[in-house]
């Protein structure tokens, strides 16, 4: 019986371990022989070994098609244990297919572009031979981010899990002795993975608590078991839900963990692109998505999760219209789409987070990778005006803003490819993001009026911090030297973004209304509700998208703003105290600064000298003292004259004698 | 017959002699007579103890003692000369070099 059901199997479902191994051989060959490879071949693997492992999720959709239904693919035993078994099983079902071929595509994506922007990259910054090494890095993230959405089990789950935070910490501290003090990218990447742990430590009682609740870790059998008897384990699925809901907010920068994500950019561009927008930080929207039986269970924890991804989707767009580095305001602005997706899939709204998921990872990732190819345009102009004059010794920053203006002339690649994403972003009908947006908007007018309002301003804000960034980089007059002698990326670098473009562009048809084909092609896995789209909301919607860009343009694109070096944003006039509020993030890391940080220093301060050096030291060193003092006084017997020694035996003797006949 | 007491005396003057020799002398000469001094009294004991009990074991133990007691003057005597060469003295006070 077990054998005809292997054979009904379709045998493309058996090369799913390919799409986690053929990363990891491609890092390895870079590890082994990289040093010996030119530039050109180390991006070549690197990228053929991502790519090759979209071929294959390729494959996977495509016999999907044709055999739907989740399928499991045995790969390796791992726990074996009476009445627990574990093994490195594959899944192979609509969602994590979905997930394969976002991760996948838009990895190999940003593989090739990274080819060319790490190749100017690790020359500004004068260490060429870390070539070699981002690329294994970046495999390494293909490998476990594909771990993490094949996995069958939370367990194989939580290693891609933690596999992808690991190489998110390699990635940030790239370049670790480089920022502010020659510590700032070290520090980042130290908070980025202190807050992760925190966030791990959620999802790690979760998968115990799973495991003690249901005697297995599988998908399958802790869903069924879930579905046939929900009231019986009511309070243990509310745990498992709320701690996984820290795990997400720490993987997916949720409140009130959001604070690793903006420092995070101290990272290369193409890893803000490819792990701190597209891929990584919606593992948690991933995991929501996949565990949906439990939430659906706990309707309490549903509630906990639609308006921690609704308050992040405010809080972190208010952010991002004061901040002045371009790559910052994406990142905000990430951390605000991200809400947007939590939102979602907390409401039940599988289909419209994972669709948000998709088109956000099209425009986001573009909109990174364009940013990048603006850094870079930048730093070549900062370039060419050293070379003029040598002298110049002034401090330069090439993400910040307000030191552009006027690229559209020098940049049109750039410049078209970014205003598509940012668009997109912004919800402009028939752009991917106005589709996906209002599936979650709409959601959330049969949800829930408040999330709505939230949701709505966010989206607001989000046009409007849009439309200022593009105003700011691309029209008014060019601001600083480098500005004006900046000069356009070379093809490798834009070939990636004319191709995400085109995806932002027509990400929509995805799941148009009327077809829906992704909520079809998701219900096959997961139980979704048919989420039917508004017009009246989409209309709305849209409508307050071109005012949010409007009101941008009478802000920052009229007036041509930040004329002269130190003139104050022209909204930091008209908000006063909010505009300050909003552009020192409303001081959250202040507040964790003194909330956590401080009081957790001082009091290892205090178990560092009172109680470690004046108790735990002070026993073994007065230990030590004692004993020595001890032998100090001992050692005047060792005279070294042979007539004492005589003399101490015969008074030991005596004493023996002594006792053995006074016994 | 002598009575057993009385070899039971004689020995125990003659060990007593012997510790005060060894405890109490510089000479390291004069400390191996006393140490020699111990010996015999001990072997005393043993000849006077076989001859009391009829027993022979006590007197063949007594050749054992001398025998171990010859090698280790033997050696003994060999590490007096060897420190008479270096310290021209053979007071063991003077030989205190290895004290604590």
């Amino acid at each position: 019986m077990l054998l005809s059901g292997i054979a009904r199997i379709d045998p493309t479902f058996g090369l799913v371990p390919w799409v986690v191994m053929l990363p990891i051989i491609g890092l390895l060959l870079n590890l082994l022989i990289g040093k010996r490879l030119g530039e050109f071949w180390i991006g070549l693997i690197a990228s053929l070994a991502s790519g090759a492992s979209f071929v294959i999720s390729v494959l996977l959709m495509l016999a999907l098609g044709r055999t739907p239904g989740p399928i499991t693919v045995p790969f390796l035993d791992w726990i074996t244990a009476p009445g627990f078994n574990l093994g490195w099983n594959f899944r192979v079902d609509t969602l994590s297919v979905t997930m394969m071929l976002v991760v996948s595509g838009v990895g190999t994506l940003i593989h090739i572009y990274a080819t060319g922007y790490m190749h100017s990259d690790v020359r500004h910054n004068g260490e060429p031979s870390r070539y070699r090494r981002f690329f294994v890095f970046l495999n390494l993230f293909i490998a476990d981010m594909m771990l993490l959405v094949s996995a069958n089990n939370y367990l194989m789950l939580f290693v891609g899990w933690e596999g992808v935070g690991l190489c998110s910490y390699l990635l940030i501290g790239f370049w670790f002795e480089k920022g502010k003090d020659g510590l700032g990218n070290a520090l980042a990447a130290k908070k980025a993975f202190i807050v992760n742990r925190i966030g791990d430590f959620g999802m790690l009682i979760a998968i115990f608590i799973l495991f003690t609740t249901f005697g297995t870790l599988n998908f399958d059998g802790i869903f069924t078991k879930v579905q046939q008897n929900a009231p019986a384990f009511q309070g243990a699925i509310l745990a498992v839900t709320l701690f996984m809901l820290l795990g997400v907010a720490g993987k997916s920068a949720q409140l009130p963990l959001y604070v690793w994500l903006p420092d995070a950019m101290a990272g290369p561009t193409p890893v803000s692109a490819l792990i701190h927008a597209a891929t990584m930080v919606t593992a948690g929207v991933y995991l929501i998505a996949r565990s949906n039986a439990l939430y659906t269970a706990a309707p309490a924890a549903q509630a906990a999760v639609t308006w921690v991804g609704a308050l992040t989707a405010l809080f972190a767009a208010t952010i991002a219209v004061a901040q002045f580095d371009i790559k910052k305001v994406l990142a905000y602005s990430t951390i605000s789409q991200l809400g947007f997706m939590v939102a979602a899939v907390g409401m039940g709204a599988i289909t419209a987070g994972l669709f948000h998921l998709i088109t956000h990872a099209f425009f986001k990732a573009l909109l990174f990778l364009a940013a990048g190819s603006v850094i870079l345009a930048m730093e070549r102009g900062h370039e060419t005006i050293e070379h003029a004059h040598a002298d110049e010794g002034e401090e330069f920053d090439p993400q910040d803003m307000r030191a552009m203006g006027d690229l559209q002339k020098r940049l049109p690649w750039t410049f078209w490819t970014y205003l598509m994403g940012a668009l997109a972003l912004s919800g402009i009908a028939p752009l991917a993001g106005f589709f996906s947006k209002d599936e979650i908007l709409a959601a959330a007018s049969r949800n829930s009026p408040w999330i709505f309002v939230i949701l709505i301003l966010a989206a607001f804000l989000t046009a409007f911090y849009m439309g200022r960034q593009i105003f700011l980089v691309f029209f008014g007059q060019a601001r600083s030297e480098a500005a004006a002698n900046a000069s356009e990326s070379s093809s490798v670098v834009l070939i990636p973004l004319v191709i995400l473009a085109v995806l932002s562009i027509i990400g929509g048809v995805l799941n148009l209304p009327g077809t829906s084909f992704l909520e079809k092609w998701i219900a096959q896995t997961v139980a979704v509700k048919p989420a039917p789209f508004i017009w009246s909301i989409a209309g709305a919607s849209f409508a307050l998208a071109l005012i949010g860009l409007f009101m941008a343009w009478l802000v920052y694109g009229r007036r041509k703003p930040l004329a002269y070096p130190g003139e104050p944003d022209p909204l930091a006039h008209t908000l006063g105290e909010v505009y300050i509020g909003m552009q020192n993030k409303w001081w959250v890391d202040e507040l964790y600064q003194t909330m956590f940080v401080r009081p957790y220093q001082s009091f290892s301060e205090l178990l560092a000298q009172a109680v470690d050096l004046g108790v735990i030291d002070a026993i073994g060193n007065g230990l030590g003292r004692s004993i020595r003092w001890l032998a100090n006084a001992w050692r005047r017997m060792e005279n070294g004259f042979v007539r004492s020694y005589a003399l101490t035996l015969l008074i030991g003797l005596v004493v023996i004698l002594a006792y053995l006949m006074l016994k | 017959m002598v009575p057993i007491s009385y070899y039971l005396g004689l020995s125990a003057i003659l060990f007593v002699t012997g510790i005060l020799g060894v405890l109490l002398r510089r000479n390291a000469l004069v400390i191996f007579m006393a140490l020699e001094l111990m010996f015999n009294a001990s072997n005393l004991l043993f000849v006077a103890f076989s001859a009391y009990y009829k027993i022979l074991t006590g007197q063949i133990f007594v050749f054992f003692v001398m025998a171990v007691a010859a090698a280790e003057v033997a050696v003994g005597l060999a590490l007096m000369v060897a420190i008479f060469r270096t310290k021209h003295s053979v007071d063991v006070d003077q030989v205190n070099v290895l004290k604590g």
